[in-house]
């Protein structure tokens, strides 16, 4: 019935016999243009980050990252992304849960909203905050009189990073949940064992990688996370501003290698993700075997 | 394959149900509901003659082109990629496989710049092309550029595991017959690929016509030019025109859900045809 599992047979698929293959000129013309693309598309701008922050010398490049102002970037970079990706994880979690352990009707509707951030603009997805909690705004006047601030805030900076981050956790567990079935946690459960148990020794094991993935997956995004931001922020230097807004506004000051340095900062985040990422398919890779023999 | 019943064995559906949806609705729905309410407060006439005013729709228009262009090139490319990382052994093959992720990790604002940089008349390849008269930073050629590498892995990741999982028996079959390599790809390999592809095509198509980050460096932001419809919502939103963003947003949303639509049902397609297989 399981007939969704995609298993990964890298190696089997390269090696393949000549008359189902290409001749060797023109296998090799194939990977010289894939490799040029991603050259000049991907690789070229990564290294330039770092050629651009450091054009005026190391002493600059030290300087543009540790000055107060790109200081408190980075830390309201990390609160905003130490309540997003945690409550977001809780919802991945809990929806997996739901999705891929019961049948219930509407469940594709259900994954289809889940998704919904994902098609939705950046600068759509920061005015709609605006649109509640602004002072133009549906609840703006009543916030106001209780002297509660959301825009132009610290909080509706997390209400933007939330809401855009929403799907990441949950579009990685869904599919793994769903390949691995029910039988371990039934098995668990006619065996005596209650609900939170059979989560943190039967699921959890299983979706370790899956849901650190996600995890890494949705913290890229929470900090790197520009146009919905960029809404909500009001751009107040010292207080208001995230690392990618910074990087904007020394960027639109013309300090080109500041905004270099600082983006840097980004570029080592996006490389640890993608370093992790290996990481989780490597290991997930080894834990395979042992599952098909359930 | 057990009854629905033996399913109810397992506990937490009423929790982790009710949950989801409160939070969805918290979160997403009830915000979103938010764009509708806020339009429902201009007039029909007024809404029309936001949402069609010059400057809104050569927006619409640059976002559109840019953003099919973008896919087009992505769809021509990512399927090369695909193929290279799935039939091919060679060097460095796992760094070219990690790279096609990177546009997904790497914040849009940084991508913004760093191809700004690259692609401006006194960048490395942009100075190249300078003196052939091409510009390709604030042109609309810099936006699809911003935006072939923003939709790039969708395809990439959409095409790679539908090709690793094809049969090598209908290849044979079609080499039995005498056919030629490209006859092959052309007359067998193409039209399986064709529901991932498209569905590559449509993701990176719909991320394309809303994405922000990277594309307001490189575009230079003239109006009627080279300027793209989220920024016109941002513009409206800097000059306190939330009704005019709205709508204009509206328009947006709309074509985002169809594009939703429509990737849902080519997904459908393709789960049924590997469930059939």
């Amino acid at each position: 019935m399981a007939g969704a599992v995609t298993v990964h047979t890298n190696e089997e698929a390269s090696k393949r016999p000549k008359h189902i293959t290409e001749s060797a000129p023109v296998k090799w013309l194939l990977i010289g243009i894939a490799v040029l693309f991603l050259a000049l598309i991907v690789l070229l701008p990564l290294a330039s980050v770092f050629v651009e922050a450091f054009k005026k010398g190391v002493g600059v490049y030290i300087d543009s990252i540790t000055e107060p102002d790109a200081l408190s970037a980075l830390k309201l970079t990390l609160i905003v992304a130490l309540i997003a990706v945690p409550v977001n994880t809780i919802f991945g979690v809990a929806a997996a849960w739901a999705i891929s352990k019961f049948r219930f009707r509407g469940k594709n509707i259900l994954i289809t909203l889940i998704d919904l951030p994902f098609a939705v603009s950046p600068v759509i997805s920061g005015l709609i905050y605006v649109l509640l909690f602004g002072a133009q705004g549906f609840l703006g006047p009543w916030l106001d009189e209780r002297g509660i601030q959301i825009i132009f805030a610290v909080p509706g900076i997390v209400l933007a990073t939330v809401f855009v981050t929403v799907p990441f956790v949950a579009r990685e567990l869904i599919p793994l949940m769903q390949a691995q079935g029910v039988q371990e946690e039934e098995a668990a459960a006619s065996l005596g064992a209650k609900g939170w148990q059979i989560f943190w020794k039967v699921t959890l094991p299983n979706i370790k990688w899956g849901l650190l993935y996600g995890v890494i997956l949705c913290n890229a995004r929470a900090m790197g996370e520009f146009g919905a931001v960029s809404v909500v922020s009001g751009h107040i230097r010292g207080e208001t501003n995230t690392l990618p807004l910074h990087i904007e506004i020394l960027y639109n000051e013309y300090q080109f290698s500041a905004s270099f340095a600082v983006a840097s900062l980004l570029v080592m985040l996006a490389v640890v993700t993608l370093i992790v990422k290996s990481i989780v398919e490597w290991k997930s890779g080894q834990q395979k075997p042992v599952e098909k023999t359930v | 394959m057990k009854g629905s019943k033996s399913r109810n064995v397992l506990p937490g559906f009423g929790l982790s149900l009710g949950f989801t949806l409160f939070y969805l609705s918290i979160i997403v729905l009830i915000p979103l509901a938010a764009v509708f309410f806020k339009t429902a407060e201009l007039s029909w006439s007024e809404f029309w003659s936001t949402v069609t005013n010059a400057r809104v729709v050569a927006s619409y228009r640059i976002s559109f082109f840019t953003a099919f262009f973008a896919g087009l090139v992505n769809a021509v490319f990512g399927l090369l990629i695909a193929w290279v990382l799935v039939r091919y052994r060679f060097p460095g093959k796992k760094i070219i496989d990690s790279l096609v992720d990177l546009p997904f990790a790497l914040p849009t604002a940084v991508a913004g710049i760093a191809l700004t940089a690259i692609y401006a008349p006194n960048g490395w390849v942009g100075s190249l092309l300078a003196p052939l008269g091409v510009k390709v930073a604030y042109s609309p050629i810099g936006i699809t550029i911003a935006l072939i590498f923003i939709g790039l892995p969708f395809v990439v990741r959409t095409v790679q595991p539908v090709l690793q999982d094809m049969e090598k028996e209908t290849e044979e079959a079609a080499v039995m017959l005498g056919a030629y390599r490209l006859r092959t790809f052309w007359k067998v390999i193409l039209p399986e690929l064709m529901p991932a592809l498209l569905t590559g095509f449509a993701l990176a198509f719909a991320r394309g016509i809303g994405e922000y980050g990277s594309v307001v460096f490189i575009s230079g932001n003239m109006p009627l030019k080279t300027e793209i419809t989220p920024l016109l919502i941002m513009t409206k939103l800097e000059q306190y025109d939330y009704a005019g963003a709205t709508a204009i947003a509206l328009v947006m949303l709309v074509v985002s859900f169809l594009m939703l639509l429509v990737i849902n049902l080519l997904q459908w397609r393709m789960n049924r045809r590997t469930v059939s297989d």
